[in-house]
């Protein structure tokens, strides 16, 4: 985790890929999105999905992973560098997920990461909010979901 | 004799009850270690450390949690197709362990698709409040929902 002057708008990462499995998308629709499209080929098949679908939860539930994972290494690497990162601050909340073309049983995406902007807040002395476009693509490169966070970062000391 | 609420059984303004749910330490744990893993979420001490100020739910885990409930109290029972996605979702307040939440969904809006007949979209607002009324969590999302087949 970097200090709010350290992130620029366009200022990309790539997060890395989250595979699909039949069996992982049935556990996690059975504990938080038990509808038949996630839980069934079968019903997959016959939904508007065309298959067994993973929850857009699950889904955004990845990108989640793959972002602490990333934010994790770069700890690391300032610790190695002998410095102490910033711990970051919560999330208010996203806008615009969309959950474009299905996530289908066996399915791997890539997700990324691109800074929007970078300011200061007005509320809380200290800090600053960072959005981002978060984006996950199929196999063939097409865009299959997005959301735009926002992130509360400190600011420099 | 098809019991199932289609579209034309909703009405703007109609406020769904999506029932209530108590969140323990251990599943909120359990949820951070697999897809949220940071301390605050993880360990009481980091938790005091954090604007919280104690152990709490990842975000995440709320939104999964309003899922499910979505899922028993409305969706089961309706001719749900999916959902294209969240226009907006706001964390406004720490979930601890222990807290009771309760979901209301209303409906703000009604349209059908233009391109598939027999599909009709509800806009939705969503608020997740707490035992103490408080909201944790507030958003609005479209679900898709098959109309009634013409008899």
């Amino acid at each position: 985790m970097k200090h709010l002057e350290d992130f620029h708008p366009g200022d990309r990462i790539e997060l890395g890929s989250w595979t699909f499995t039949a069996e992982a998308i049935v556990d996690f629709a059975r504990d938080f999105d038990p509808q038949p499209f996630h839980l069934d080929e079968a019903a997959g098949k016959a939904s508007l999905f065309g298959g067994l679908a993973a929850s857009g939860w699950h889904v955004a539930c990845a990108w989640m992973r793959l972002w602490i994972d990333h934010q994790a290494r770069e700890m690391a690497e300032a610790r190695a560098r002998g410095e102490e990162p910033p711990v970051p601050g919560p999330s208010p909340g996203f806008d615009d997920m969309r959950w474009t073309r299905p996530v289908l049983a066996g399915q791997t995406l890539s997700y990324r990461s691109t800074v929007i902007s970078a300011r200061a807040s007005k509320s809380r002395p200290g800090w600053g909010l960072v959005d981002s476009l978060n984006e996950g693509f199929d196999a063939a490169g097409t865009r299959v979901f997005h959301f735009t966070s926002h992130v509360f970062v400190p600011t420099r000391p | 004799m098809e019991t199932r609420r289609h579209f034309e059984d909703f009405h703007v303004g109609e406020v769904i009850d999506l029932g209530s749910r108590t969140v323990e330490r251990d599943e909120i744990v359990a949820f951070a270690s697999r897809w949220d893993p940071q301390p605050m979420h993880l360990d009481e001490a980091a938790g005091r450390a954090s604007m919280a100020g104690g152990l709490f739910a990842s975000g995440w885990h709320t939104a999964s949690l309003f899922m499910r409930m979505a899922c028993d109290a409305l969706l089961s029972r309706s001719a749900s197709l999916g959902a294209p996605g969240i226009e907006h979702l706001a964390w406004k307040a720490p979930v601890r362990p222990g807290d009771t939440l309760t979901g209301r969904m209303t409906v703000r809006e009604m349209r059908t698709s233009a391109s598939r007949a027999g599909l009709g979209f509800l806009a939705t607002e969503v608020v997740m409040a707490n035992q103490r009324g408080e909201p944790v969590m507030t958003m609005r999302t479209t679900l898709m929902i098959a109309r009634r087949a013409e008899a």
